[in-house]
């Protein structure tokens, strides 16, 4: 059993336009201290996708279905109130925007401390040590004296360092990391991963990294999915992945990176993505897609296995031409 | 804190407030204890002009006029701190709760909140002095509750506001609960335009306790208060003219030391406002 089994998980969103689907039927797993990249463009589904694990979404407005189990515990149907226990204890998230994620009225040092008192019943005294001890292991320089200090007086790298201290202060099952890096700039990019990787290694921890930069899935993953249209196309461990890609979708991402630009211009995948208000029985990336043929408008292509651990969804599969 | 102090003390306008905030508060504490009875009559010196013995001279009853104006910025104080802590007290409470569960409660406040907006303060004031008698305690209230809407207001406009922001959304994540997400993410980050408004509040409380005791809804004689001299002066226009220089005077450095205040605070505090 892995350490996390979601299940042909769909999740909507009412809006006045109707039901918007934004993620469907994704089944994944993860095993304890992997490293899992969840890529693709804005609005695949890959955030709601990863926020639907701890329940983040607002829970008037969305339909979810299917299973999310974390060490065979069946979230979707826990009670709001079991829920706080889960998050920040075993599942934690980091978000995007480290300038504006930390409380501005309170010191950095308060608020590690706060989760350590709240899920470990910690002493003021103890939770004080160990929150010094959490800013350390995230690499941050003085941590005696950062305690003090208040998020306006941090860097954005040091404040995405404290976010990460909080969320990793109660020694988390799964931490989500969404698009931990894209707010940074890229030295400080390279730093942040580092502390990931530290972090599983020093605490098995798994996780779960969003992101739309193939090179940090490079960089740091472990396996990684492609989504395309809240659908995952293509799921294989990265170097497969890499070396391999069977998806055109996956194909044209790798095409449009800066480092595969060829005579100084990005190849960009053309066409827009579907709307996720209607779902015909086709494939969702037919109308982009160089490969498409009849039967790619016909059916929708299956997730099928490829190689060991590679699976893809295309009825026209095949690596780099 | 230093930083703000730092931006505050740059600007003359707002320091100009802080000066005349300071010298009203310490008017008011220090005042009564230096000066002598503002009961004590003088049939003797009625309607003197301003002297050494009366530096601001007496009234019709010979009271001393500075001893008044001492006692009476004590009363102003107090109604103007009293009734906006009263507004604070209730109204922040309710807009937190409006502003953060929203649902049904939020339309039911703020449809309250408009018509309390729509009741005219004098008519409640003339109301709740005829129910409980013309006092300071009455005039506490009747400010308090003509505070109550805009406090409201603020408060569920900025929860509305801060609880959208991205750390709120981090202390849900970390599996913070309702109460400590109103307590230590959104009311801590509501006090700025709350403090803007109670520099506001207080000198309009003022203002409105000068104007209810000045038409007898408020402080009672003998008890000095700016309103009760102004009522008195009114009388003696011609023959004491000093009599209701006075307590205008006051009413208008108090009045004008707390917006100036508050002016620089918003400045300081509240990002919207420019720079």
């Amino acid at each position: 059993m892995s350490l996390l089994e979601i299940t042909d998980l769909r999740v909507g969103f009412d809006t006045e336009d109707g039901l918007v689907q934004a993620v469907r039927d994704i089944s994944l797993t993860l095993d304890e201290g992997e490293i899992l990249a969840l890529c693709g463009e804005s609005g695949c589904g890959k955030s709601v996708t990863a926020m639907s694990v701890p329940r983040l979404l607002p829970p008037e407005t969305t339909r979810l279905s299917g299973s999310v189990r974390l060490d065979g515990r069946e979230l979707t149907t826990l009670p709001e109130a079991d829920l706080r226990h889960v998050r920040g204890k075993e599942v934690s998230v980091v978000f995007q925007e480290p300038m504006t994620s930390l409380n501005p009225s309170f010191s950095v040092g308060y608020q590690i401390t706060e989760v350590l008192r709240r899920h470990e019943r910690l002493s003021r005294q103890a939770a004080r040590s160990r929150a010094v001890e959490l800013l350390e292991l995230v690499g941050i320089p003085a941590p005696q004296r950062r305690m003090k200090e208040y998020p306006h007086q941090l860097s954005g790298g040091m404040r995405q360092r404290v976010m990460i201290a909080i969320a990793v202060a109660c020694s988390p099952r799964v931490l989500i990391a969404d698009e931990p890096t894209t707010a940074l700039d890229v030295t400080i990019q390279a730093g942040v991963l580092d502390v990931f990787r530290d972090l599983r290694d020093r605490l098995g921890t798994a996780i779960i990294l969003i992101t739309h930069d193939l090179g940090v899935v490079a960089d740091i993953a472990d396996r990684a999915v492609v989504m395309y249209a809240g659908r995952a196309v293509e799921q294989a461990p990265v170097a497969e992945l890499f070396a391999n890609p069977r998806h055109p979708y996956t194909l044209g991402l790798m095409n449009a990176l800066p480092s595969a630009a060829v005579g100084g211009r990005l190849a960009e995948i053309p066409g827009m993505v579907p709307s996720p208000l209607s779902d015909p029985d086709e494939c969702a990336f037919q109308a982009r897609c160089p490969r498409a043929q009849g039967d790619c408008r016909a059916a929708r292509p299956p997730l099928e296995r490829h190689a060991d651990g590679h699976l893809a969804a295309c009825f026209h599969p095949g690596g780099k031409q | 804190m230093t930083r703000l102090w730092r931006r505050f003390k740059r600007r003359p306008m707002p320091m100009a407030g802080l000066v005349l905030v300071v010298a009203f508060v310490l008017l008011a504490l220090i005042g009564p204890l230096v000066t002598g009875d503002p009961t004590a009559q003088d049939y003797l010196a009625t309607l003197a002009p301003p002297s050494g013995a009366h530096p601001m001279g007496t009234d019709d009853l010979g009271r001393d006029a500075f001893a008044r104006i001492a006692h009476g910025a004590q009363v102003s104080l107090q109604a103007g701190v009293l009734s906006t802590l009263l507004a604070m007290a209730v109204g922040i409470p309710i807009g937190l709760v409006a502003g953060f569960y929203r649902r049904w409660l939020d339309p039911v406040v703020m449809r309250l909140v408009d018509v309390t907006l729509a009741f005219p303060f004098l008519v409640f004031a003339v109301g709740l002095a005829a129910i409980i008698g013309p006092s300071l305690k009455g005039v506490v209230f009747a400010l308090g509750f003509s505070q109550l809407p805009a406090v409201i207001r603020i408060t569920r406009g900025e929860v509305l506001a801060v609880r959208e922001m991205d750390y709120v959304a981090a202390a849900v994540a970390d599996g913070a609960g309702d109460g400590h997400l109103i307590f230590r993410y959104v009311l801590p980050n509501c006090l700025n335009p709350l403090i803007v408004q109670a520099t506001v509040a207080i000198p309009g409380a003022i203002i409105g306790e000068a104007t209810l005791s000045f038409l007898g809804l408020g402080v009672q004689p003998p008890t000095p208060s700016w309103g009760v001299m102004l009522t008195t002066a009114q009388q003696y226009l011609s023959d004491a003219p000093w009599l209701a220089v006075w307590p205008g005077i006051m009413i208008a450095l108090a009045t004008l030391g707390f917006n100036l205040l508050g002016d620089g605070l918003r400045d300081v505090l509240d990002p919207r406002s420019g720079r």
